[in-house]
């Protein structure tokens, strides 16, 4: 399953707290697909992954692939 | 000091009545000193209006006189924006590791394509503290010139060898803002890429500001003279905030090398916490901290050396220490920190 989440038009670190706040909502395993257009997040929402041992699935521009592995 | 130079030096050097020949002498004095202590001889110091002019200054000149060449600059990614800005759109700019360290082998491939005029690497990093293996890059550079962008080291750490060009900027050692420094190693073709006058070897156009460069030289002399204290005391204490940060605060990312660095810079991030946030309440406990945060600069992006190193953009925060920095400073920025960085989590539930 993959849950959307839509942070177009928001600055960091609202993304990534949005995101942080969404995790526990999904099963793990499943995925959170991030629309975000701050330059920031390109480097945020892949080091939250990294500091919160989660997956980053994928980046491409303003969209962002993150599963929960716990 | 700086007073008593305006009173004696302010005339133009370049004139021949008294009071001109006075300020040659007290600007050639500034330059002697300045010279002596990143190690050149005066002849090859240029005084340059800033630090960002001395690189300007210092790569497009080297660059216009090996346009036989090519135009190709090579530099890393987190260089200062003045090199940024300088090498152009055909620059080819290598990658750091997490720790903000250049690629060596990726710089030493770029270095030996066809077409590079001159490479461009700082010898330490200005915003997380990492030292770039400066000889060993310039031993990839053969016979390609390399400028390297001391600004963040000099007064603070020793001068590296192996340069063509060395930049500096006297703000950095606690000397006055407005001082640049540009030294060219003998043997470096350079020319000058704008209209020529005659000072500086054309390098640095109209009247230099004699009694800003002898409070310059002043300072550095000053600092040099406590340096060795001085790094021992900021190692330790930047090891104790590093060491603070870790242990008191969660999610928070400390980065830079922790060893081979500059003895008083320290950057970390926390997570959901806003720059902008987090400067305004250290700013209210009384501590001046830098950030690279995206919302704390004017263009909204964040810092480039940041997102080259791949680590946490938001809730940054630098501290430097200077030598009027103590112990107490340290140990109540680090007792604050950890309720502020709380506070500021609570406010967006987290």
């Amino acid at each position: 399953m993959n849950v959307d989440l839509d942070c177009r038009g928001l600055l960091c670190p609202l993304p990534v707290i949005k995101l942080a706040k969404t995790l526990p909502t999904v099963a793990i395993g499943d995925t959170i697909t991030v629309l975000a257009d701050d330059p920031a997040a390109a480097t945020d929402i892949p080091a939250w992954c990294r500091m919160r041992s989660q997956e980053l699935v994928s980046a491409d521009e303003n969209q962002y692939v993150v599963r929960r592995l716990s | 000091m700086l007073l008593s130079a305006v009173d004696s030096g302010w005339a133009d050097p370049v004139r021949l009545h008294h009071e001109g020949r006075t300020a040659r002498l007290l600007l050639d004095n500034a330059r002697a000193v300045l010279a002596d202590a990143i190690g050149v001889r005066p002849d090859d110091l240029y005084l340059t209006t800033s630090g960002t002019t001395a690189i300007r200054a210092g790569l497009t000149a080297v660059r216009a006189a090996r346009s036989r060449v090519g135009q190709t600059v090579v530099h890393s990614a987190v260089e200062h924006s003045a090199v940024l800005h300088s090498g152009g759109e055909s620059a080819v700019e290598v990658g750091v590791d997490m720790q903000g360290r250049v690629d060596l082998e990726a710089f030493s491939t770029a270095v030996r394509q066809p077409g590079v005029a001159l490479a461009a690497v700082q010898s330490a990093n200005h915003e997380v503290g990492t030292r770039q293996p400066i000889s060993a890059l310039a031993e990839a550079c053969g016979d390609v010139p390399l400028l390297v962008d001391a600004a963040a080291s000099v007064g603070h750490d020793a001068v590296p060898a192996g340069w063509s060009v060395l930049t500096a900027s006297a703000h950095k050692w606690g000397g006055p803002a407005g001082v640049g420094l540009l030294a060219v190693r003998k043997g470096t073709r350079i020319t000058p890429a704008w209209p020529m006058d005659e000072r500086e070897d054309g390098l640095s156009p109209g009247f230099p500001n004699v009694p800003n460069a002898l409070a310059a030289a002043a300072a550095l002399q000053a600092r040099l003279s406590e340096a060795a204290e001085l790094d021992k005391q900021h190692r330790a204490w930047i090891d104790e905030v590093r060491r603070r940060v870790a242990a008191d605060i969660s999610d928070v990312e400390v980065v830079g090398d922790p060893e081979d660095r500059l003895p008083h810079i320290l950057t970390f991030s926390c997570l959901y916490v806003d720059g902008e946030a987090i400067v305004t309440a250290l700013d209210a406990e009384g501590f001046a901290v830098s950030s690279g945060s995206a919302c704390t600069s004017s263009t909204l992006r964040p810092s480039h050396v940041l997102a080259a190193m791949g680590v946490l953009t938001h809730g940054n925060v630098r501290i430097s220490l200077g030598r009027s920095t103590t112990y107490a400073d340290i140990d109540r920025f680090c007792a604050v920190l950890p309720g502020i960085v709380q506070r500021i989590r609570a406010e967006v539930g987290m």
